[in-house]
């Protein structure tokens, strides 16, 4: 018997291998319903779930929506700008202000690091954490582990580098959590200046040139260069970051396999990733985008219903 | 434990009422032309697939067959809470204009048949829907009805039907587990 998700998704970390699993598990029916000529099914039918969106975001935000009404629940999104927040309204104001309209689901993105966590703590809403500061993405985290499950059939004894931008970014910590849980090896390749202090301890191999990574992975995480956080002259310039860590087709050409390639998006291109690389035949970015939306209606599912109050109300019933 | 077990139906028995149903489904559909069979998740789509193969060999036909898996459209989710594993749907064919014949194990309360047409109804408009359940045991909670039934069988709420297909349960059998037994 597999231990439930409980009430949030905050994390990879605090779930165990069996946990993710079962999401991963979960996820392979819902790619079908976005096959279906109509995109929808009404399991979330009278659930209201609101997005809480402190930082900018497209896909992830998209991604989410999409998930919730294909699963036929009522959605808001809050984004921090034109809303209360930018009148000074603290986060759990603002949470409880929204729960006092009687929602179900919070999802929440946030600049500090655990925002989401604070949040779930003190509201009764399920809250999933849609990434919060440098911490985790853990729905980003799961749809990479869907991706690469796709591909190589199963997680186990693969070899998967994260590369670039690791010190700013929650993508490679839920990718770093999940994927050893899952019994992958781990492999980090970027800038001394752009790897955490604390890498060593992660339990991951350190490669500090790129073409080591290259010839020991089966699979390229490449993360994007956070230009937006990178106030501090972490690297002399992107022109030089791309001569010596972009992942270009001349450096996949010398690996001994083809290596799958997946980027969290958005994608800089001709930065951390060469277009060629991008649009080429083993890249599953789209891929990914695709699996986020079954991912998320996995989580979604998961997290919903199950209260036993209403339970002993309806008794009976069900069965066949 | 005090359970008791009654063999309802053994394999053998299984199987022949497998091929009446499957000659029951022809004949209410006058033929196999526009016929699709669908089984329910989960041990509704082996049987389906056995009234599939048993038309073939009588009629000569290849029946077109799919999968619905239900669990999405349970009323009871803000209840029980999700059921940990959902099945694959798969409905490769254009149901519109087609006699759609469902297959499930047992029929109970209804409510899984009616979560199936809900289903069904996102796929397209049927000329008909029909159902085929292998076992009726009564104890309806939904006004719906069966076309086409293998057996049957009298029992008391608390009890359990379960039935045994060979592809996920080893053998096949129909099985009547009395109270006690949970």
């Amino acid at each position: 018997m597999i231990e439930p998700l409980g009430k949030d998704l905050l994390g990879l970390e605090p779930l165990s291998g069996d946990q993710i699993r079962l999401i991963l598990d979960t996820a392979e029916p819902f790619k079908e319903i976005s096959e279906r000529a109509i995109k929808k099914v009404p399991t979330l039918r009278g659930s209201t779930i609101v997005n809480l969106f402190f930082e900018a975001s497209t896909r992830t935000r998209v991604s989410f929506e999409f998930a919730e009404k294909r699963l036929s629940a009522d959605t808001v999104n809050v984004a921090s700008s034109g809303s209360s927040v930018s009148k000074g309204e603290t986060l759990v104001d603002t949470a409880r202000n929204l729960e006092a309209m009687r929602i179900d689901m919070v999802v929440i993105r946030h600049g500090a690091s655990g925002a989401a966590q604070f949040l779930a703590e003190r509201i009764e809403s399920n809250v999933i954490n849609a990434g919060d500061g440098t911490h985790e993405h853990p729905t980003q985290g799961l749809l990479d582990l869907l991706t690469l499950r796709d591909h190589f059939g199963k997680l186990e004894g693969l070899k998967v580098c994260i590369c670039g931008d690791v010190l700013h970014s929650r993508v490679a910590r839920s990718n770093i959590w999940g994927l050893k849980k899952m019994g992958a090896e781990v492999g980090v390749c970027g800038p001394r200046s752009l790897l955490p202090n604390c890498i060593d301890e992660m339990g991951v191999t350190v490669f500090s040139r790129v073409e080591d990574a290259i010839q020991w992975a089966d699979a390229l995480n490449v993360l994007r260069l956070q230009l937006e956080r990178m106030h501090a002259g972490y690297i002399p310039s992107l022109r030089e970051y791309n001569r010596v860590f972009g992942i270009s087709s001349e450096r996949l050409a010398r690996a001994p396999k083809d290596l799958l390639i997946l980027h969290p998006g958005p994608m800089n291109r001709g930065v951390e990733i060469d277009s060629d690389v991008a649009d080429g035949p083993h890249s599953v970015i789209l891929n990914q985008v695709t699996n986020g939306v079954a991912v998320r209606m996995a989580v979604l599912y998961l997290l919903a219903g199950g209260k036993p109050e209403l339970a002993d109300a309806a008794k009976g019933g069900g069965g066949r | 434990m005090t359970d008791r077990h009654t063999i309802v139906l053994d394999a053998r028995a299984m199987d022949r009422t497998l091929r009446r149903m499957a000659d029951e489904i022809v004949e209410l559909n006058d033929g196999t032309d526009d016929l699709i069979i669908v089984g329910i998740q989960r041990r509704g789509v082996q049987l389906a697939a056995r009234i599939v193969s048993s038309i073939k060999e009588r009629e000569k036909a290849d029946v077109p067959s799919g999968a619905l898996d239900i669990t999405l459209y349970r009323d009871d989710l803000q209840t029980v809470g999700p059921r940990p594993v959902v099945g694959p749907t798969d409905l490769p064919w254009a149901i519109d204009g087609k006699h759609v014949v469902i297959v499930d194990d047992v029929l109970y309360t209804g409510r899984t048949v009616r979560a199936a047409l809900d289903e069904l109804a996102d796929f397209g408009r049927p000329r008909r829907i029909g159902l085929a359940v292998l076992i009726d045991r009564g104890g309806r909670e939904l006004p719906i009805q069966p076309d086409v039934v293998g057996k049957t069988v009298e029992v008391a709420k608390r009890d359990r039907v379960d039935v045994l297909v060979a592809e996920l349960d080893e053998r096949d059998a129909v099985i009547l587990a009395g109270a006690g037994d949970t």
